[in-house]
């Protein structure tokens, strides 16, 4: 490096000298400079800008779940066996003693009683894995209705749908994995449900489980697929979508200085780091909370998966509910003719019914720009009441899955209101192409209504009435709120240098009109 | 910006020095410590540093806390809680030491367009076309070759990563281990005798010897129930199959394979706990409610000389859910 080199140092003054105003963080830019020649695309990134909005949010908290999901996952694998060899159970747990179970089995056993923290990582594992899935879904919908799917971000939207297949994939496999009565009660429902593909489904099942159910390889399997292969994809998936997200930048909603060819908000460093960093944290500690206090998945209750046994009133996880309320709902329909069976009542709900509500979703940007002939680069971000109808087709989807969410309790929902279960099937049967379409008529029509009045989506402040000592009445606003004061001001490029120098500053301080203004005083320190 | 901000290229040349000449100079924008975008969002930025401070001691507290919790082996819940507490408290503080300590701005980007020239654009497309045209247009040959090798390793590639996983169904799902003369036992494998259940009473059978095996769990696992007529049918043809008033069923659900675990006695049905099929045992398990499509399948059974119940054959259908290959035609007869 040519000033470092040349000037030939002698003194400890000398060298801070020769290393320029910026000491020895310049030493290290400039040698990664030489080799990496990142010094101009890493600046750009540290100003990268993050609009400011809640909803810029949801997808971290995925992100974050998702790295909480590895780091208990690599502490699992260090002490759960993948196997369904038999043993018999003599452990911390007195309930159990010798009662047959498989080794995957007794290990998670294990994991809950006799391995340090082993439940508390057991158990943040899987809400962790909860709060991805929902995560994923509620992050989704933000981008659905406010339209950052559009041109040109159709493909992030693709990765986004297949990360969240793949997250409920794996979320099913996780807890098929400890082989207890619910999750052999799963797979065994998953391995019915492959046999009812037309054509290949019993040769598919028998690939799958090497043989009929349950065989003893299908843990194993699985095993590998949970801890490498779905999670492998996932993070090249993750790095794609947000490589994606830095190239084309985010979306913001409208607001002053905003434009289509502008990004407003605060910078990466230092600013959006901290802010997310810690977050990052926080979800780390809730979800430890969650996992310490909340018992999710006690699988010494249920037992070990026996074939011929079953517990009452098994709830799949949150994720899985609409499909099984799908099954639940389907009327009996079973073709058979010229020597085959096609098990509608199976194929229909189970593996038709979701390939239809995915690919729904992957052509989404596709379907909607068939409607809209729109071939524009958006941006800037839709209101939802601005768009009723794309809000309302959102809606009436929401809606239908949640009724089939719904649906998966029909026993449950019977014995609470006392009434039939038949009548509450035949209720379902017809909700749920009623409700969606109530649902997504009704968001609709709210949409139009709310484009009519002015101020709506504004953040209210309180008006503060106070009364004077001649009896009079003054209504005022109140203060603003921290940071409001920002959003009134002209949105500047980051500054590269700052005036760190108090004598600049110190004439200003404590005199500035701007004092007065909640958000944006200083204090001199 | 505003006024005190100004872009010096002069300024530039502090970080570029050693190449000044060589490259344009940055532009860099320069802010003044109070310029009213490098400011805190806080109303009171000291109070503000100071309950930062007490949120991130709490963190620095929690986290020790989990240190000294997981070296005890204390109760798991208080593992949670210190961990829980440390992390998120410190998070808590970082989140909001940016939030509201950290420059707000608003700042701006530039959001330069990402598509490239009309030229470039044609000029890749001319690449991909008129270098793949020469390339083809000389040596048909070679690409169907190697097309043609690849698909032919596609196909191949089938077998190792796919057939050899398991074996062909064959007739496997046709099958139960129920034959001739078969004993039924309880999970014990204890040979169950005709006089030792009650009316109404209901058990889960298995072929004898194999109530331990997978098989014997998940396939041939059969319900039975003494119901209250000595002579009973349930279908016309089946007037022999429950001696006593005997009658066993399949307990492997037609639906989806869960057993069919739970008997309402009073109404003489059989539910399925995973979507409530409901079958009637008196008219052959005909399903009454539910999404299963078939009635489950009887087990014909007898009670030979010394009392004990035996099944006269195999089921005489698959038992269990629907697959493409099932018929309705009996040939579960082994
Ligand atoms: C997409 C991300 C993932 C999801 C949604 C997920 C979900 C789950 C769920 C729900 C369970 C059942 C936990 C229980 O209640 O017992 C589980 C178990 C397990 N997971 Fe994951 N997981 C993910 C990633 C990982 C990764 C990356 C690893 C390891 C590197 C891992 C290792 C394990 C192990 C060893 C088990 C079995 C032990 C046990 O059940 O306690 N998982 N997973
Ligand atoms: S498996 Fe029995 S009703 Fe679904």
């Amino acid at each position: 490096m040519s000033t470092v080199e040349t000037a030939r140092p002698r003194t400890r003054r000398d060298v801070k000298r020769a290393r320029g105003p910026y000491g020895r963080v310049q030493q290290v830019v400039d040698e990664l400079d030489d080799r990496l020649g990142l010094a101009k695309g890493g600046r750009t990134f540290l100003d990268k800008i993050f609009p400011d909005h809640w909803s810029f949010m949801l997808g971290e908290i995925a992100l974050y779940s998702f790295v909480v999901l590895l780091v208990t996952g690599v502490f699992l694998t260090l002490y759960f066996v993948p196997s369904q060899a038999t043993v018999i159970y003599h452990g911390a747990y007195k309930p159990l003693d010798g009662v047959r179970m498989s080794e995957a089995y007794e290990s998670t056993v294990n994991i809950s009683f006799a391995v340090r923290a082993g439940l508390l990582m057991r158990q943040m594992h899987h809400w962790a894995a909860d709060v991805f899935v929902g995560a994923i879904v509620v992050h989704m919908a933000r981008i659905f209705f406010t339209g950052a799917f559009r041109k040109p971000r159709e493909l992030n939207w693709t990765i986004g749908v297949t990360l969240l297949i793949l997250a409920i994939l794996n979320g099913f496999i996780g807890y098929s994995l400890p082989d207890d009565l619910i999750s052999g009660t799963g797979l065994r429902i998953g391995y019915s449900i492959i046999l009812s593909i037309p054509f290949v489904g019993s040769y598919l099942a028998f690939f799958v489980f090497g043989g009929t159910f349950p065989g003893h390889v299908i843990i194993d399997r699985l095993y590998i697929i949970h801890v490498l292969i779905i999670p492998l994809i996932i993070l090249g998936l993750l790095g794609a979508h947000l490589g994606l997200l830095v190239r084309q930048k985010h979306t913001q909603f409208p607001g002053k200085g905003r434009t289509e060819h502008n990004v407003v908000g605060s910078p990466m460093f230092p600013t959006f780091m901290a802010k997310t960093t810690g977050f990052l944290l926080m979800v780390g500690g809730g979800l430890a909370l969650l996992g310490g206090l909340a018992q999710i998945n006690p699988i010494w209750q249920f037992g070990p998966y026996q074939a011929s046994k079953i517990s009452y009133a098994v709830q799949p996880d949150w994720y899985m509910g609409w499909l099984d309320g799908a099954l639940r709902i389907m009327p009996s329909w079973q073709w058979t003719a010229w020597g085959h069976t096609l098990p509608w009542e199976v194929f229909f709900p189970a593996v038709l019914f979701p390939g239809l509500i995915f690919n729904v979703c992957f052509a989404w940007p596709a379907i909607e720009r068939k409607f809209t002939k729109d071939n524009a680069l958006h941006n800037l971000l839709d209101r939802p009441r601005d768009r009723p109808k794309r809000t309302g087709v959102g809606v009436a989807m929401i809606a239908l899955l949640f009724t089939l969410f719904a649906a998966s309790s029909t026993d449950v929902l019977a014995n609470f209101f006392h009434i039939s279960l038949n009548e509450v099937l035949i209720f379902f049967r017809f909700a749920v192409f009623v409700i969606p379409v109530v649902a997504g008529f009704a968001a609709w029509r709210i949409c139009l209504e709310m484009q009519g009045v002015t101020g709506i989506g504004k953040r209210k402040r309180a008006m503060v009435i106070s009364r004077t000592a001649t009896g009079e009445y003054v209504s005022e606003d109140s203060a603003p709120r921290p940071g409001d004061g920002h959003r009134e001001l002209e949105p500047e490029p980051v500054p590269v240098r700052i005036e760190l120098e108090p004598a600049a500053v110190g004439a200003a301080v404590g005199t500035s009109a701007d004092d007065d203004t909640p958000g944006v005083r200083r204090v001199n320190r | 910006m505003t006024d005190e901000t100004q872009v010096t290229d002069a300024e530039g040349d502090v970080v570029s020095a050693h190449d000044a000449g060589t490259r344009t100079a940055v532009a860099m924008p320069v802010a003044r410590f109070d310029d009213p975008h490098m400011r805190e969002a806080a109303r009171n930025p000291r109070q503000a540093e100071q309950i930062i401070a007490v949120l991130m001691l709490i963190g620095i507290a929690g986290i020790a806390g989990f240190g000294a919790a997981y070296w005890q082996n204390a109760a798991p819940w208080i593992i949670a809680v210190t961990l829980g507490v440390g992390l998120f408290f410190l998070g808590f503080g970082m989140t909001a030491w940016g939030k509201y300590l950290m420059p707000q701005g608003p700042f701006v980007e530039e959001r330069h367009p990402l598509a490239s020239s009309d030229d470039e654009r044609q000029a890749m497309a001319a690449a991909l076309v008129e270098r793949t045209g020469v390339v083809v247009k000389r040596r048909r040959l070679l690409g169907g070759l190697l097309g043609g090798g690849l698909g032919i390793f596609g196909i191949v590639a089938m077998f190792p990563l796919l057939r050899s996983m398991g074996p062909l169904p064959g007739d496997a799902l046709d099958r139960t281990d129920w034959k001739k003369g078969t004993y039924l036992v309880d999970s014990n494998g204890r040979r169950v005798r005709s006089d030792e259940m009650e009316v109404g009473g209901i058990m889960t059978v298995y072929p004898a010897g194999l109530e331990n095996t997978d098989a014997g769990q998940a396939i041939d696992q059969t319900v039975l129930i003494r119901v209250q007529d000595t002579a009973f049918t349930t279908v016309k043809g089946r007037e022999t199959w429950a001696p006593l008033g005997y009658v066993a069923y399949s307990k492997v659900c037609t639906h989806l394979g869960c057993p069919v675990g739970l008997y309402e006695r009073e109404l003489e049905l059989l539910v399925c706990p995973c979507h409530q099929s409901m079958f009637n045992v008196r008219d052959g398990a005909v399903p009454q409610f539910g999404p299963a499509p078939r009635p489950l399948p009887q087990l014909p059974l007898y009670i030979d000389a010394n009392g004990y119940l035996r099944s006269q054959s195999g089921y005489d259908q698959a038992v269990g859910p629907g697959f493409w290959e099932r018929t309705n035609q009996g040939n579960g007869t082994a």
